[in-house]
């Protein structure tokens, strides 16, 4: 019943909105991703806007067309576009052309190593670039949803349909074919590197113990998973796609295995984005309509940062120290609180 | 609704079996002065030479969901471009899916059931088919594409009539309107054909289910074969009042059904939900206006497969003769045991 203000007596939630500094981007906004001290809002084509701690906004073009993938390490974002090209953006606005897809295909997935290397997706082809290495390629079954690369060493994971295939790049015959029925969309390392988790076309995530690929299926969604985030030290996993945040335990061997997710802050909207605080048991989550909440992952305790009332927030992010909370809406309505 | 869906991206499905028209049509639907833009979803490159609008390669990759529906598939290629799409709303006016010459339209279709991501952003136009007049009726014999295609289609655009004689051209229309007598279908040379009556159909609108089809009011007129089926298997065509053949194909049908007399809810519904559950991998379409018992609204309904979707549309007008019709069009439909389940809902 947050849709309605609460009477003067009745018990509110504590709200932090006077501290938030809007944003108007004026642009669609599919996610955010903070580079040194600003955040960087990814438009829905051709554009990123830069926003500094006082709220200034810098607009750089990056693509000649839609953006349709984006992935940070804090140092540099890059993108891929429905112009068939990868490119990277660094924290000072510089925009390098990093690769061009020789059939101007759509470039649907982009995945960034720590140690610098980097790795993009056309149709069923994988492709990672790093440093040492010269660019290597993977065919899958089928057009690739996701990349992710693992934690540890240069190995990428790859979702496609019917499941999802590790590959070392560097390691000639070493792509693994992890087999689940469906179609495969995102996917995501656990910090430990113990678990693979995908989102899939259905309402559902799945996983992988990668020590003997035994299977976690994780289900009971009423929409699609959009949006995953470990919390700091990768102890659970919270997700989007329901109208509370979905959490689930991955601090045991077993991870979730037999286990029953935390529901954390119900509303009657559904959740569309989560960022878990790189360094503490809070996250932010956004939801459908409009509203930005903070969550003690502890004991579910609510701040509301955001009121309702808009489209679905789209791009939500903290910095890497925790200090900054950066969001925005699909239109483009976004804020910035500092903590 | 109406509003909600008129804010929706219309899709505009093109099918045909190869060598039918698809890319004139296609060049003809582009090239042509209307000031829209299109996205224009297509198999293969380099046949296309329009500029202006976006043109988006694609693989055909269907796949089945994990609902345990086993005829519930769907186009995943689609669904991963209409989410890049939906990054440049307003950039472009409509969406055109080609299919390759071979293609089953139903995962297309069911793309746009199923998927709530582009249910919420984009909605089905209609279904059209370019069909080939001079070799068609050979490939309803050889290709079972090519006759899905016609089954599923709601315009038929008969293409190449130049090159076919009179009586073939009546042979043809006759084998298409034996498998569907519902589409609108246009003669054409080089697929020229008016742009409105191949976009904005609204033929998957519950709300348009009448206004597009005045066919389906006189379905029975076109659907002679089957008010025969009681007297024995016709199979050979014969010649009516008014000069046109009417053929009965062996394999895909329509079968209508009509009562003037109210059906009971509460019957209705399970034995519809039943009847596409178990023979949902049969029935291509469906479509049906329906007069309940104690119900003033006219209740309406269509289906793809497996999956229906239905409403109450509006009140039945004053003098409008309450009647339910329904429409299937499928494979070996078991129509005795259809007839009998849709008159064991009526109202005694």
């Amino acid at each position: 019943m947050k849709e309605f203000t609460p009477a003067p007596d009745s018990a509110s939630i504590v709200s932090v909105t006077d501290r938030v500094k809007p944003v108007a981007l004026g642009m669609g906004v599919t996610s955010v991703h903070f580079l040194g001290p600003r955040a960087a809002f990814v438009g829905g084509e051709e554009n990123v806007a830069f926003v500094d701690s006082k709220g200034e906004i810098t607009t750089v073009a990056v693509h000649s067309g839609g953006i349709l993938s984006a992935a940070s390490d804090g140092k540099r974002l890059i993108m891929g576009g429905d112009d068939g090209k990868v490119v990277a953006l660094d924290a000072k606005g510089e925009v390098t052309l990093l690769a061009t897809d020789p059939k101007r295909r759509w470039i649907d997935a982009v995945a960034l190593h720590a140690d610098g290397a980097f790795a993009w997706s056309a149709g069923k082809t994988a492709t990672v670039k790093s440093g040492k290495l010269e660019e290597k390629s993977l065919e899958v079954p089928s057009t690739v949803g996701g990349l992710a690369f693992a934690p540890k060493g240069l190995r990428l994971a790859i979702a496609h349909y019917n499941g999802a295939t590790l590959w070392f790049p560097n390691m000639e015959g070493s792509a693994e074919f992890l087999p689940w029925a469906g179609s495969h969309l995102g996917v995501t390392f656990s910090p430990d590197n113990k678990f693979l988790v995908t989102t899939m076309h259905e309402a559902a995530l799945h996983g992988w113990r990668l020590a003997d690929n035994r299977h976690m299926r994780m289900t009971g969604y009423p929409g699609r998973v959009r949006s995953m985030s470990w919390s700091a030290g990768g102890k659970a996993l919270a997700t989007s796609g329901a109208d509370t945040i979905i959490l689930w335990p991955f601090a045991s061997k077993d991870g979730p295995m037999g286990k029953e997710p935390a529901m954390l802050a119900p509303l009657q909207a559904r959740v569309s984005v989560v960022a878990c605080h790189p360094k503490n048991d809070i996250l932010a989550a956004g939801y459908s309509d409009g509203t930005v909440l903070m969550v003690r992952l502890e004991d579910g305790a609510e701040i509301l940062v955001r009121r309702n009332g808009t489209p679905p927030v789209a791009a939500l992010a903290w910095n890497a120290k925790g200090t900054l909370l950066a969001f925005a809406d699909e239109n483009g309505d976004g804020g910035l609180l500092e903590l | 609704m109406s509003e909600a869906t008129s804010q929706k991206i219309p899709v505009t499905v093109l099918t045909g079996y190869l060598g039918a028209g698809k890319t004139t049509l296609l060049n003809r639907i582009l090239s042509e002065n209307h000031g829209k833009k299109y996205a224009v979803i297509v198999n293969e490159f380099g046949e296309i030479g329009i500029d202006n609008d976006l043109i988006i390669g694609a693989d055909e990759e269907v796949f089945e969901m994990n609902n345990g529906c086993i005829c519930c598939t769907v186009r995943g290629d689609l669904v991963r471009i209409m989410d890049g799409l939906m990054k440049r709303k307003g950039k472009f006016d409509a969406i055109i899916v080609e299919t390759t010459g071979l293609a089953d339209p139903a995962p297309v279709a069911q793309t746009f059931f199923v998927d709530e991501d582009v249910q919420k952003n984009a909605r089905l136009d209609a279904v059209v088919t370019v069909a080939d007049a001079k070799w068609l009726s050979d490939r309803l014999k050889d290709a079972p594409e090519a006759k899905n295609q016609i089954a599923f289609a709601d315009v038929i655009v008969l293409n190449k009539t130049d090159l076919v004689t009179k009586p073939e051209l009546a042979e043809v229309e006759a084998r298409i309107r034996a498998i569907n007598p519902y589409a609108k279908l246009h003669r054409t040379e080089r697929c020229s054909v008016a742009l409105a009556d191949v976009l904005d159909r609204g033929a998957f609108d519950l709300d348009r289910i009448l206004d597009i089809e005045p066919d389906f009011l006189e379905a029975d007129d076109h659907d002679h074969d089957h008010d025969h089926h009681h007297h024995g298997h016709d199979h050979h065509h014969h010649d009516h009042g008014h000069g046109l053949k009417h053929y009965h194909d062996e394999d895909m049908q329509s079968l209508s059904l009509k009562t003037d007399k109210p059906l009971d809810p509460n019957m209705f519904m399970p034995w519809l939900q039943n009847l596409v559950q178990v023979e949902g991998g049969k029935i291509l379409r469906s479509k049906g206006i329906l007069a309940f018992h104690d119900d003033d609204d006219r209740y309406v309904f269509q289906g793809v497969h497996m999956m229906l979707e239905g409403n109450h549309q509006r009140k039945w007008k004053d003098g409008e003769p309450r009647e339910s019709r329904l429409v299937f069009i499928g494979r070996e439909l078991p129509e005795e045991a259809i007839r009998k389940g849709f008159e064991s809902c009526i109202v005694s």
